[in-house]
C-alpha cells in the first residue's frame, strides 16, 4: 500500500513530540514545516525527512494526505482553512481556534468534504478516562450530581517570562493551555454546559494572561462542576489532571494512571465492578501502539488519526473539531463570565418540582 | 555488568500507578538522607549499582560517596542523562537558544555561534552536543561510572525524528572522553536497535521493559524476544514486575530464562522488598562474578 503524506507544521515542543511520532509511523511518509530558525538549521542538516520554512510552500509543492498542526493557536484558524480548501485530513492541536465562530465554521468545511478532521485532546486516550466515561454512560454511580474537575502544573514560576504560551492574544494562558483539557474532558462526559458562573481568570505571577482559573458549570438536565485550575504550582511535577465525580450510586475518581470507582450497589452489565471500591489502572487499560515516546494516549490518537485517514475515513473516530468548538465554546463562556461578572447562558428551563403534597403521617 | 541494578524512579516521585503514592515517595524521599538510608540497605545487600538520573539532588548523593571511599569502596553509578526537567524549564525561560547559550562555556567558541545569525556548522552541532555531555557527568567525577545511559525520552525522539547521528556522537564521546561504556533506555527497542546497527553502533547496551506480560514492550513483545535471542543486544530490563502486575518469583524466574539479558534494573524503597528481588536474583540469575 502506498503510504500516506503527513506534513507536521510546527516543530515546538508539541510539534517536535508529534513529528517523531508520525515518522516511526511505518504507514506514513513525513514532511516537515517550521519557520523558525535553529531547530530546523539543526534538524535539516541531520535527518532525512525534507523539511519546509513555508507552509503555503509545503501546501503547494507536496502532494500531501494529511497535516498534523502544531503551531501556537492563533495560526490554527488560517493553518487548518488552508489545509481543509487543499482537501487534506487534518490534525490540528488544542485548544482548536481562539474565535469558536471559526471553530464551526472549520467543523461544518470538514464535515462538507467528509474529511478526516481530530483535536489534540489526548486525555480522551488516557486509559483511565476512557474508563470513567464508560462507566458514567453505564450509569455505574446513578444520577450524577456534583463534579470537580482539576489541573495543576508548574508552568509559570515567576514573572518575566515571554513566549506565545503567555500571551493572551496568541492563545496563551492557563485558560487555554491548562484549563481546556478538564473542560474537554467535561464536555465529554456531559455535553455542552447550559450556565457558567463564578469565573476568575487570576493572575498570579503573568502580566499578560491567567494563571488560575475557577468556574462554576451547570448542565441542566445534569450535574453541576467546579473547576480548579492552577499552572502556577511547583508541587506538582508536570500537569496532573484530576476528576471526582458523585452520584446517587458512589462515586468515581480519575487520574492519568488509575480510575478508582466507589459503588454503593453493583450495576448490571459492568464485569468485575462489585459494591464498593474497585481500582483500575491505565497500565492495564492501556494498549501498546507503534511507537511509545511520552505515554500512550499521544501514540494513541495519532494512530487513531493516521488510520482514519489511511483507509479513507469521511470522520476521526474521538476528538472530531465538533467535540473541540464544543470546548472552544465553553471557555468563551468562561471568559465572557469572568469579564462581565454576569451568568453566562440559559438558566434552568424546567419550572421547579411542585412540593410533594404529604398526609400529615406520610414522609 | 552487576545482575542486579538499584534504580531511583521511587525517590523523585515517580510511580506509574499512583499519583497520590508518587506525592508520597515525594514526601519521604525530600531529605538526601533518606535516600541514602534506602542505598546503604541496597548496597550492604551486596547491590552495588546504583543507576540513576542526573538529578541535582544525585549530585548530593555522589558527595556522600566520594566522601567515604572506605564504606563505598565498590559502589559505582550508572548515570543516565539528561535530567529532562532542567532542559525543559531552561527552554520555558529563555528559548531553545538562549538556553543553550545559557549551558555553554561563557565567552567560548560556542556561545558566539548560538549568539550569530549563521545557520550553525555540523561541528558547533556536536561541539555543543560535548558540552552538554559533559555537564551532566561532572557531579560523577571522581566516583566509579562504568556505563552512561541516555534517558527514554531522549533517545526515543531523536530515534523517532530519525537524528540517530546524535545517539553516535554521544556513544563516541562517552567512549573516548569519559573511557565509559554508552548505554541506552528506550521504550521501543527493536526499532532503537536497527537505528543504532545502521550508525555502526554494535551489540549495544539497551535498558528496556522487559517483561512477561507484554507490559509497555513497544514494538511488539515478540519482536522483542527475537531481538534477545539474536545476541545483537546486551539487554538491561526494567519494568519487570509490570508496575506490580506479575508476581515477583514468577517475573525474574522468566526474566533469568531468557537470552540476552544481562542485568534487572528495579527500585524499591523498603529493606523487604530489597532484599527479596536480591534473593530471587541470586536464586535464579546466580551470583555476579
Amino acid at each position: 500500500m502506498e503510504k500516506l503524506k503527513v506534513g507536521v507544521v510546527g516543530l515546538g515542543k508539541m510539534g517536535l513530540s508529534h513529528f517523531a511520532m508520525v515518522n516511526a509511523h511505518p504507514d506514513v511518509k513525513t514532511i516537515a514545516c517550521d519557520g523558525a530558525g535553529f531547530m530546523v538549521d539543526v534538524l535539516s542538516k541531520n535527518i532525512d525527512t525534507p523539511i519546509y520554512r513555508d507552509y503555503d510552500e509545503m501546501l503547494a509543492k507536496e502532494p500531501l494526505d494529511a497535516v498534523v498542526i502544531a503551531t501556537p493557536s492563533r495560526l490554527h484558524a488560517p493553518m487548518v482553512t488552508a489545509a481543509l480548501d487543499k482537501g487534506l485530513h487534518v490534525f490540528c492541536e488544542k485548544p482548536f481556534c481562539l474565535d469558536w465562530a471559526d471553530s464551526q465554521r472549520l467543523t461544518d468545511a470538514a464535515t462538507q468534504k467528509n474529511l478526516v478532521a481530530q483535536v489534540g485532546y489526548h486525555y480522551r486516550y488516557v486509559g483511565a478516562f476512557r474508563e470513567m466515561k464508560r462507566l458514567i454512560d453505564a450509569g455505574a454511580i446513578g444520577r450524577i450530581t456534583h463534579v470537580l474537575a482539576e489541573a495543576y502544573g508548574p508552568v509559570v514560576l515567576r514573572p518575566k517570562r515571554t513566549t506565545w504560551r503567555t500571551d493572551k492574544a496568541e492563545g496563551g494562558g492557563c485558560l487555554y493551555d491548562y484549563a481546556a483539557h478538564p473542560l474537554n474532558l467535561l464536555n465529554w462526559f456531559f455535553g455542552a454546559p447550559d450556565r457558567v458562573m463564578g469565573s476568575h481568570l487570576g493572575q498570579v505571577f503573568s502580566e499578560g494572561t491567567d494563571d488560575e482559573v475557577f468556574s462554576t458549570l451547570r448542565w441542566n438536565e445534569g450535574p453541576t462542576a467546579q473547576l480548579s485550575v492552577n499552572w502556577s504550582d511547583e508541587s506538582h511535577r508536570k500537569m496532573s489532571t484530576k476528576i471526582n465525580i458523585i452520584g446517587t450510586n458512589g462515586r468515581l475518581y480519575a487520574d492519568r494512571q488509575e480510575c478508582q470507582a466507589y459503588l454503593r450497589k453493583p450495576v448490571d452489565g459492568l464485569e468485575g465492578y462489585d459494591e464498593g471500591w474497585t481500582v483500575k489502572y491505565t497500565t492495564e487499560l492501556t494498549e501498546d501502539r507503534w511507537f511509545y515516546l511520552r505515554g500512550e494516549e499521544y501514540s494513541g490518537q495519532l494512530d487513531d488519526f493516521i488510520c482514519a485517514a489511511r483507509d479513507g475515513k469521511a470522520q476521526a473516530l474521538e476528538n472530531g473539531f465538533a467535540s473541540a468548538t464544543e470546548t472552544d465554546q465553553t471557555m468563551a463562556m468562561i471568559i465572557e463570565n469572568a469579564e462581565t461578572g454576569t451568568a453566562v447562558g440559559e438558566a434552568r428551563t424546567g419550572a421547579p418540582q411542585p412540593a410533594k403534597k404529604r398526609g400529615w403521617f406520610g414522609r | 555488568m552487576d545482575k542486579l541494578l538499584f534504580g531511583d524512579n521511587q525517590f523523585f516521585g515517580i510511580n506509574h500507578m499512583s499519583e497520590e503514592k508518587a506525592r508520597a515517595q515525594a514526601m519521604r524521599f525530600q531529605k538526601t538522607q533518606a535516600i541514602m538510608d534506602v542505598l546503604d540497605v541496597a548496597y550492604d545487600a551486596g547491590i552495588n549499582t546504583f543507576m540513576c538520573t542526573t538529578h541535582d539532588r544525585i549530585a548530593e548523593i555522589a558527595k556522600r560517596v566520594k566522601a567515604d571511599p572506605v564504606r563505598y569502596v565498590d559502589f559505582q553509578f550508572y548515570p543516565c542523562m539528561p535530567y529532562a526537567h532542567k532542559y525543559a524549564n531552561a527552554v520555558t525561560e529563555h528559548g531553545m537558544v538562549g538556553a543553550l547559550r545559557d549551558f555553554m562555556p561563557k565567552d567560548g567558541l560556542l556561545a558566539t555561534a548560538l549568539t550569530g545569525t549563521k545557520a550553525l556548522a555540523t561541528k558547533e552541532v556536536d561541539g555543543i552536543a560535548k558540552v552538554l555531555i559533559d555537564m551532566e557527568m561532572k557531579m560523577f567525577e571522581g566516583t566509579k561510572a562504568p556505563v552512561v545511559f541516555i534517558q527514554n525520552v531522549f533517545t526515543d525522539l531523536l530515534l523517532g525524528m530519525g537524528f540517530t547521528r546524535a545517539l553516535r556522537i554521544f556513544d563516541d564521546h562517552i567512549r573516548e572522553k569519559w573511557g565509559a561504556e554508552p548505554a541506552y533506555i528506550t521504550m521501543n527497542m527493536p526499532m532503537l536497535l536497527d537505528a543504532l546497527e545502521k550508525e555502526g553502533i554494535e551489540r549495544p547496551i539497551i535498558c528496556s521493559n522487559i517483561n512477561k506480560i507484554g507490559f509497555r514492550m513497544s514494538g511488539g513483545f515478540d519482536a522483542y524476544l527475537d531481538a534477545l535471542k539474536s545476541g545483537r543486544v546486551r539487554a538491561v530490563a526494567m519494568s519487570v514486575y509490570a508496575s506490580g502486575a506479575i508476581p515477583a518469583d514468577e517475573a525474574i524466574h522468566w526474566i533469568s530464562e531468557l537470552p540476552g539479558v544481562e542485568s534487572i534494573v528495579f527500585g524499591a524503597s523498603s529493606a523487604g522488598n530489597i532484599h527479596g528481588t536480591k534473593a530471587l536474583v541470586d536464586k535464579y540469575m546466580g551470583q555476579p562474578a
